[in-house]
């Protein structure tokens, strides 16, 4: 690990500066996957400002009927929110699908949306690798891809954005709040946030350089059955080769996102509208342009089966 | 064919990380020595406060030391253990403020003011934890490699299903949650064992659970 100093800001507009002025600077909120990566040199901070006195760990009610979600609150903390698991069931089902009770227990809410890519290659240094270093190759596009992206990629990068709690966040249209380093403040809807990185893979997000996250905003809860089924190579503790987050009407409307498929949390409102007509008319609209290696075409499929499980249950009201 | 080529690799690549961080490890005290006075990249010595298993500690630390390096390497609490120190393995699992995380993915300036337990705080020889008669009384180990992380993992297991958060295999969401066979399998699924104890280690844990 390269040598860095260390402060806790006070407040977002003071943490949101000093990353900014400061060369090298980077937040730190649980350090889950930060420490990790700066463990093995990809991530090579000289500053970190560290996140956790700003009090942003609460969750608050709105006054639509929504709740106000502190960057700082733990997924473990978020997922028990007894409004969480009431009236956003598809959000507790998301995070307790990921990773394990002692990381979910450390893990922030911001950090977790802003988690990088679980690609092999980005994680081993000796192999090229775009989003690494920029303009270095994509060892991926050519080797294993069989975890990777099958839509919303790029000639440059076919990663996917690994996390479990930002599906369920677009799936429910979560805004994400953040304030800029000159003390602005900005919402960015959840469909926006994650970009489709084209020829850029570095830049994973609409976030500008020291724009810090201090809340994420869920609207008032949307009724329904709420599910997330996340399909990996063993039952617990393991990236997602295809999740799906959904929410089910009883008319059989609705809205679902799809996780592990592309750079960011996969929904369209086209394919949301196809859901009285069944998986394959979701599945069909949402990934018409998809573009599968050999090695992960099975995910289209798959995303398919996993939709009609979700569609299956929610007929016969099993287990929301 | 291309399915199974892929597990082998990863796998590989899983084993191969694992050495490659090893020796990023000792590259990076090499270099820290190498480069010690009046070099660009200064060593940042900071003053940490925190308890450990009710004893007040003050230490000076370089800014890199995780959570699990101060106990092992500075506070000599060498029960904690050092499996992949990447998050994946949970030999390292410690409470801070009464919950359970990986200290290897935890920097120690993290937890300025924190109450740490380890496995030592837990019990002694003489006096055990429930839990850890349970593990002797069920054979939950073999080699006891990532039986400490086990342990304290398990403590904080059950309070967590006390506390009444969720987890991956819950029904009910809102409903009371109980200590089952399933439940607590999922909820240890954070502690890896090499040795595969985990059916002993499931009865150690129904026997504390029953009370
Ligand atoms: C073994 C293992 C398995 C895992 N499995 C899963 C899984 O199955 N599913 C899943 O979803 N996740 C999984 N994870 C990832 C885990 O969820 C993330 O590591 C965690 O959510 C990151 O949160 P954090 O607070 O620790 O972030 P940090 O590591 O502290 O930060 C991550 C990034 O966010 C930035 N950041 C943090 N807070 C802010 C803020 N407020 N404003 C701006 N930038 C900020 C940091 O600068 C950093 O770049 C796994 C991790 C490990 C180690
Ligand atoms: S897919 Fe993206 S992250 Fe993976 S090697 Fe290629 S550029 Fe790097
Ligand atoms: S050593 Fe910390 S999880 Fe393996
Ligand atoms: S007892 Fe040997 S690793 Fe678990």
């Amino acid at each position: 690990m390269r040598s860095f100093t260390y402060e806790r800001a006070a407040s977002p507009a003071e943490a949101a500066k000093a990353v900014a002025t400061t060369q090298g600077a980077k937040f730190i909120a649980g350090g889950t996957n930060l420490i990790d990566l700066m463990k093995l040199e990809i991530e090579t901070p000289t500053h970190l400002v560290d996140v956790q006195d700003l009090g942003l760990d609460q969750v608050e009610d709105t006054e639509d009927g929504g709740l106000r979600i502190g960057t700082f609150v733990s997924n473990t903390a978020l997922s028990a929110h007894p409004r969480v698991r009431e009236d956003y069931a598809v959000l507790t089902r998301a995070i307790q699908a990921g990773a394990s009770g002692q990381l979910r227990n450390k893990a922030t809410t911001g950090g977790n949306l802003l988690q990088r890519t679980r690609c092999a290659y980005f994680y081993d240094t000796n192999m090229p690798c775009n989003k690494r270093k920029p303009g270095d190759g994509c060892a991926a596009i050519d080797g294993f891809s069989r975890q990777l992206g099958v839509i919303g990629t790029s000639d440059s990068c076919i990663a996917t954005y690994p996390g479990d709690m930002a599906v369920a966040m677009r799936a429910l249209d979560a805004v994400v709040e953040t304030v800029k380093p000159d003390g602005t403040a900005r919402a960015i809807p959840a469909a926006d946030f994650h970009r489709l990185w084209g020829d850029t893979p570095h830049i994973e997000t609409a976030l500008e350089p020291g724009e810090i996250i201090t809340h994420v905003r869920l609207p008032a809860p949307v009724g329904g059955q709420h599910f997330y089924h996340k399909v990996r190579d063993r039952r617990s503790y393991a990236y997602a080769l295809v999740s799906v987050a959904a929410v089910i009407q009883p008319d059989g409307t609705g809205r679902v996102a799809f996780g592990g498929v592309a750079p960011k949390p996969w929904r369209s409102e086209a394919a949301d509208a196809q859901l009285p007509n069944g998986a394959a008319a979701v599945v069909r609209t949402a990934f018409a342009d998809a573009r599968p290696t050999e090695q992960n075409a099975f995910k289209i499929p798959l995303a398919e089966r996993t939709l009609a499980g979700i569609l299956a249950d929610a007929q016969t009201g099993t287990r929301s | 064919m291309a399915e199974n080529g892929f597990l082998k690799v990863s796998r590989r690549g899983v084993l191969a990380g694992g050495v490659a961080s090893a020796t990023v490890g000792q590259a990076s005290i090499l270099r820290a020595q190498d480069t010690a006075p009046g070099s660009a990249a200064k060593e940042a010595k900071v003053p940490v406060r925190l308890t450990v298993n009710g004893t007040p500690q003050e230490l000076e630390l370089d800014s890199r030391t995780t959570l699990l390096d101060t106990l092992r390497e500075h506070l000599k609490l060498t029960g904690s253990k050092k499996g992949c120190d990447h998050g994946q393995c949970g030999a390292c699992t410690v409470m801070v403020n009464g919950t359970r995380i990986n200290s290897c993915l935890s920097l120690a300036v993290q937890h300025q003011g924190d109450e740490i337990t380890t496995i030592e705080g837990l019990g002694s020889p003489e006096d055990l934890h429930p839990m850890q008669a349970a593990f002797v009384e069920h054979d939950g180990y073999q080699c006891g490699y990532c039986t400490p992380g086990q342990i304290c993992s398990a403590v904080a297991v059950l309070e967590e299903i006390r506390n009444g958060v969720p987890s991956h295999v819950t029904e009910d969401l809102t409903g009371r949650m109980r200590a089952t066979e399933m439940e607590m399998r999922e909820r240890m699924s954070g502690n890896i064992c090499r040795c595969g104890a985990y059916s002993n280690i499931a009865e150690a844990m129904a026997q504390v659970a029953k009370g």
